[in-house]
């Protein structure tokens, strides 16, 4: 595997506005000043996997041999409807209720 | 003047109940006493389920007198509050989850109640299982009962402190990176990690997946085989738990550990490492060398680099898990006016600091471009640290060492310091990154009294041996009768 893109332990508090976006997380500007320096130090420990030579190393991403494991499709006992919403914030005639997902 | 009750292992409690002496309701009572007592100070339980507890207890000693018994039936244990149980408030140490009521039980712990077991209540944590000290819970910090002014370690500290202060004759805790074996160090109890697979984590909050396993913390190691007796093997619900036999643990503990081999890595005994720690668990490996171990120098070389490992692969992982908490189904909504703006101020508002860092360290590791040198990368070195320990495992029976490079330290003492809390785990984290089982067992105290704990390690499926020879050393010694002092 070929590393195209050079590591930058350096974050910029742009780049953490940016992550905490994908991740949809509202920061304060406080939280994106603590965390601009925290996982810069994080990631620059993190860097230290770049020293070890992996060429040929397939990856683990879990450490089974198990893979696709199936079970017969068959129907079973499930949650009934008001288990399940039992704890939504919201809802509405058996439904959870969200918010408009398109503007108008 | 007979013991208190609370006082008792859980093999003590079934002889005391089978042989009728008390009953599950004295017992479970003795314990509900012994929380108001003491967990004032100690601080373990978010929740008690009194009521619940003494319907049990009346439920278990009913079954006795209709000559009914269980391998649990009428023990009273604490469980961490990252695994749901119905209808019992289920927070994982967070605000995000405050008053949420799972509308179903946990396979590992529905298995203890169904062998009898009676749950005391949910005891605190690291907020989603994300710490080494508890200082990350959404709610308050536990404290260690051996000295209250330091942590009782993490993420399952709640649970390690309740066995540790003798308000509950056991606990599960879940461990990611070391977060059973940590705090059982750090709390002086017994605390067992299970291999990858062995115990199902159905209903078991995710943090990160390929790591997860629940695993029983208890007072000595014969208890803690009873409890994974319990808890271990397949599960329809979890596809990752193994449809493979489960040994009867209890039936080999008691055999000689004469000529295992034990390989003594010499990557863990670093520069930094506290000397009384080091100097602990020299002497154990010695004590089981005079049991009959051959002990044999190994190397680990890509010990150094599971920490970085673990907190791409972990983060990265819980990154996605943690997704689900978005205001819609269940736990808090900030109720904002627009979908997205629901999404950022729900999780901004209802996640604490550490659970938003990995939050944003695993979405960093995960997003485009940097995909391939962060999370590509740890998982081939996760290959080579995996590979490391197969090598060793064709040489050894078991791997011994520290559980932590100092033992419990004080509160506030590295919460400004994330880097520096990580590197608490550094003796733990591999075995999650290559999946086998571990076990932290009482083997000294330091100049200040606290505990220390000694770590075996086993393969893939190897706790039967790993639980022997635990026994064997803990037997031959007195570590574990040691218990905590609290007024």
């Amino acid at each position: 595997m070929k590393l195209t893109t050079k590591l930058i332990t350096k974050l910029t508090t742009e780049e953490v506005r940016h992550v905490a976006e994908l991740a949809k997380l509202s920061l304060t500007e406080e939280e994106i000043a603590q965390y601009t320096e925290q996982l810069s130090a994080i990631l620059d420990y993190a860097a230290r996997l770049q020293e070890v030579d992996t060429s040929g190393v397939p990856p683990t991403p879990y450490v089974l041999p198990l893979s696709n494991v199936m079970r017969a499709d068959e129907a079973a006992p499930s949650l009934s409807n008001a288990a399940a919403l039992a704890n939504a914030p919201d809802s509405d005639n058996g439904f959870f209720r969200v918010r408009a997902v398109f503007e108008e | 003047m007979p013991k208190p009750l609370y006082e008792l292992t859980i093999h003590e409690a079934l002889a005391g109940l089978r042989a009728g002496e008390f009953s599950a309701v004295a017992l479970t009572q003795a314990l509900l006493d012994r929380i108001d007592a003491v967990d004032s100070q100690v601080k373990a339980y978010l929740t008690v389920t009194r009521e619940q507890a003494l319907e049990g207890a009346r439920n278990a000693d009913a079954r006795r007198a209709r000559g009914e018994d269980a391998p649990l039936l009428g023990v009273p244990l604490a469980i961490k509050d990252v695994l749901a149980t119905e209808g019992i408030e289920t927070t994982c140490g967070s605000q995000i989850l405050k008053g949420f009521k799972p509308p179903y039980t946990a396979t590992a712990v529905k298995r203890l109640e169904t062998a009898g077991a009676i749950i005391l209540g949910k005891v605190n944590c690291d907020e989603f299982a994300m710490g080494s000290s508890n200082e990350n819970s959404g709610y308050f910090v536990t404290h260690n009962p051996w000295d209250l002014d330091r942590v009782p370690g993490g993420s399952s500290g709640g649970s390690a402190a309740a066995v540790a202060a003798q308000a509950a004759l056991g606990a599960l805790g879940t461990d990611t990176g070391g977060s059973v074996r940590l705090p059982a160090s750090f709390c002086g109890i017994v605390g067992l990690k299970p291999s990858y697979g062995r115990v199902s984590r159905y209903g078991l909050a995710a943090y990160g997946s390929s790591l997860d396993q629940i695993g029983p913390m208890t007072k000595n190691v014969r208890d803690a085989a009873l409890l994974l007796q319990v808890m271990a093997g397949h599960d329809p619900l979890d596809s990752t738990t193994l449809d493979v036999p489960v040994p009867d643990y209890s039936a080999t503990l008691t055999s000689s550990i004469a000529g295992l081999r034990i390989g003594l890595p010499q990557e863990y005994f670093i520069a930094g490492i506290q000397p009384e720690v080091e100097q602990a668990v020299r002497a154990a490996v010695q004590q089981l060398a005079s049991l009959g171990a051959e002990i044999v120098p190994v190397s680990l070389p890509n010990t150094d680099k599971a920490l970085p490992v673990y907190y791409v692969v972990a983060t990265a992982e819980a990154s996605a898990n943690l997704a689900r908490y978005d205001g819609v189904r269940f736990g808090f909504s900030a109720q904002a006016a627009s979908m997205f703006d629901n999404y950022r101020q729900t999780r901004g508002q209802g996640f604490g600091p550490e659970v938003k860092r990995r939050i944003m360290l695993g979405t960093y590791a995960l997003s485009a471009g940097y995909y391939d040198a962060y999370y590509g990368k740890a998982q081939q070195v996760r290959t080579l640290i995996k590979q490391d320990f197969e090598q060793v495992f064709a040489q050894v029976d078991l791997i011994a060492c520290p559980i932590s490079p100092t033992t419990a330290f004080r509160i506030g003492e590295k919460t400004d310091d994330p880097l520096a809390m990580y590197l608490t785990d550094v003796f733990t984290i591999s075995l999650n990154v290559a999946g086998i089982c571990g076990i932290s067992i009482p083997c000294g105290f330091d100049n200040n009294g606290l505990p220390i704990g000694l770590q075996l390690v086993g393969p893939h499926l190897g706790e039967e041996t790993l639980l022997r020879a635990a026994y064997a050393y803990e037997q031959s010694t007195t570590w574990h009768q040691n218990r905590a002092e609290l007024k």
